[in-house]
């Protein structure tokens, strides 16, 4: 994350980002519901500049069979990165990255899907990065968590995600000056910024389902970064319910 | 929060009443002494029972059911057949009417081949099995079959039949519904196409009232 910071001005006198947001405001999200007909559920998701297109196929028995859990469903993302998604060709296929963050979203999808009703199945999720613009783990955990809803799967929350971050900072005689925490960090702050902090959480208890930090915070920051990202999250989350009630009720606006 | 007024579709998560004074019914669950929806589905409160009709998902097999299944896999003396449950479900040869010898099981039912059946056992483990002993269970030949979303089977049949029988007389097809959401049907090509029309229009409108009044008009309409 040691960027030369000297070369962009992250954040301006007034408090702008380098792509115009205030310090604590989202890039603009569009979720759509139900996209693909084969798949049991699915999403599309546009976050900035990332486009996502999550499916979910299940619960259906687990195969091979030594991978079955004999009291509940095993839940399986996959997080992929189309070849086209990045400047410069992404090489396809699985790596250290994309199996990372794969984990990472089963497990925190894992904690709110009722997998006990479904011992012996699995639940696939798809997460295919068609575009990407920094905080693709977070677009891609919030397009699996509609099209997990959008499958009828069933699920304590919706879980949602997003990310804050810490930019602008400068190094004086080794000591760390300035800074300012901010919100949904675009491809620019998350090259030359300081610090990067997706979280997951269900909003409706606030527990943390994923929490992972990529350069340098102090303690007062991290509290401020986080208090920052699960704000960001309810933003979100309002969202995800909206696209849902759109496709499955048309009179939104009584229901929210 | 308010509980939801009727007939309203709620998303996982969403607060549905207390449970001091209401009963946790299908599609919910209970935390800290408040209920939840646990599934995309509508809200339903019938006396004091709160419940969630999924609106989308897979089959969730109850013993006795009606179901229509596809061999998936003939094994010397039993089947896998799916029925759109999370799980492929076993059919014996000792669960059929026909006297059949060890290996000979492919030769009655071939891998693609339609059943009419009933769920005869789920077991903790959930696994399942199917029985061809019963009346008005047998090997399909001839007709269509047709899948829907096997929450809106209720819907399709209506109180106490009135959707189904009205979809009979108007378009005068033979029709079974599974109550894993396939549905059997056979008729002329004409009435098919209107058959297909109507079902498409339950499945989609189904969260709406006065439906079978709706669906009855447009079936005049097309004769």
């Amino acid at each position: 994350m040691a960027g030369n910071a000297e070369e962009i001005k992250l954040i301006d006198e007034n408090g702008r980002r380098v792509d115009g947001r205030k310090p604590d405001e989202l890039r603009k999200i569009k979720i759509e519901a139900g996209v693909l007909h084969r798949a049991e559920g699915s999403c599309y998701l546009e976050w900035g500049g990332n486009k996502v297109v999550a499916a979910v196929y299940g619960p259906r028995e687990a195969i091979p069979k030594h991978i079955q859990d004999p009291v509940k469903a095993i839940v399986n993302a996959r997080y992929n990165m189309a070849a086209f998604s990045v400047e410069d060709r992404k090489k396809p296929g699985p790596d250290r990255r994309s199996r990372e963050i794969s984990k990472v979203t089963s497990e925190a999808l894992e904690r709110v899907i009722i997998t006990d009703l479904f011992p012996r199945a699995s639940i696939d999720v798809n997460i295919e990065i068609l575009d990407a613009e920094a905080g693709t783990r977070c677009a891609g955990l919030t397009a699996a968590a509609v099209a997990l809803a959008d499958a009828g799967i069933p699920m304590r929350d919706i879980p949602v995600a997003c990310a804050a971050g810490k930019i602008g900072a400068e190094v004086v005689d080794g000591k760390v000056k300035g800074g300012c925490i901010v919100l949904d960090l675009c491809k620019e702050e998350d090259n030359y910024g300081n610090a990067d902090l997706p979280v997951a959480i269900a909003p409706r208890t606030d527990e943390i389902l994923l929490l992972q930090m990529d350069g340098h915070l102090t303690y007062e920051e991290f509290e401020e970064a986080l208090e920052l990202a699960i704000k960001g999250c309810h933003i979100v989350s309002k969202l995800q319910r909206e696209a849902l009630l759109r496709k499955y009720q048309p009179d939104v606006e009584e229901n929210l | 929060m308010p509980p939801p007024p009727m007939r309203k579709v709620v998303l996982p998560g969403q607060y549905l009443g207390d449970s001091r004074y209401l009963k946790p019914g299908r599609g919910t669950f209970i935390e800290k002494g408040k209920i939840y929806a646990m599934v995309l589905g509508v809200f339903e409160r019938k006396g004091n029972i709160v419940q969630v009709i999924p609106l989308k998902g897979r089959y969730n097999p109850v013993i006795g059911d009606f179901v229509i299944g596809i061999i998936e896999e003939a094994m010397p003396s039993s089947w896998l057949v799916d029925i759109n449950a999370p799980y492929p479900a076993l059919l014996h040869v000792s669960e059929t009417p026909w006297e059949i010898e060890y290996g000979d099981a492919e030769k009655y039912l071939k891998t693609g081949d339609s059943i009419m059946a009933k769920v005869l056992l789920i077991d903790a483990e959930r696994k399942l099995q199917l029985t061809l002993n019963d009346r008005n269970l047998y090997k399909i030949r001839g007709g269509h079959i047709i899948d829907v979303e096997p929450s809106k089977v209720p819907r399709i049949i209506g109180k106490r039949g009135s959707m189904i029988n009205l979809l009979k007389r108007l378009t005068r097809c033979r029709i079974i519904v599974g109550q894993n959401g396939r549905i059997w049907i056979d008729g002329d090509d004409e009435n098919i196409a209107k058959l297909l029309l109507a079902i498409r229009i339950i499945e989609e409108e189904s969260v709406s009232y006065g439906l079978t009044d709706k669906i009855e008009r447009l079936l005049k309409m097309m004769t």
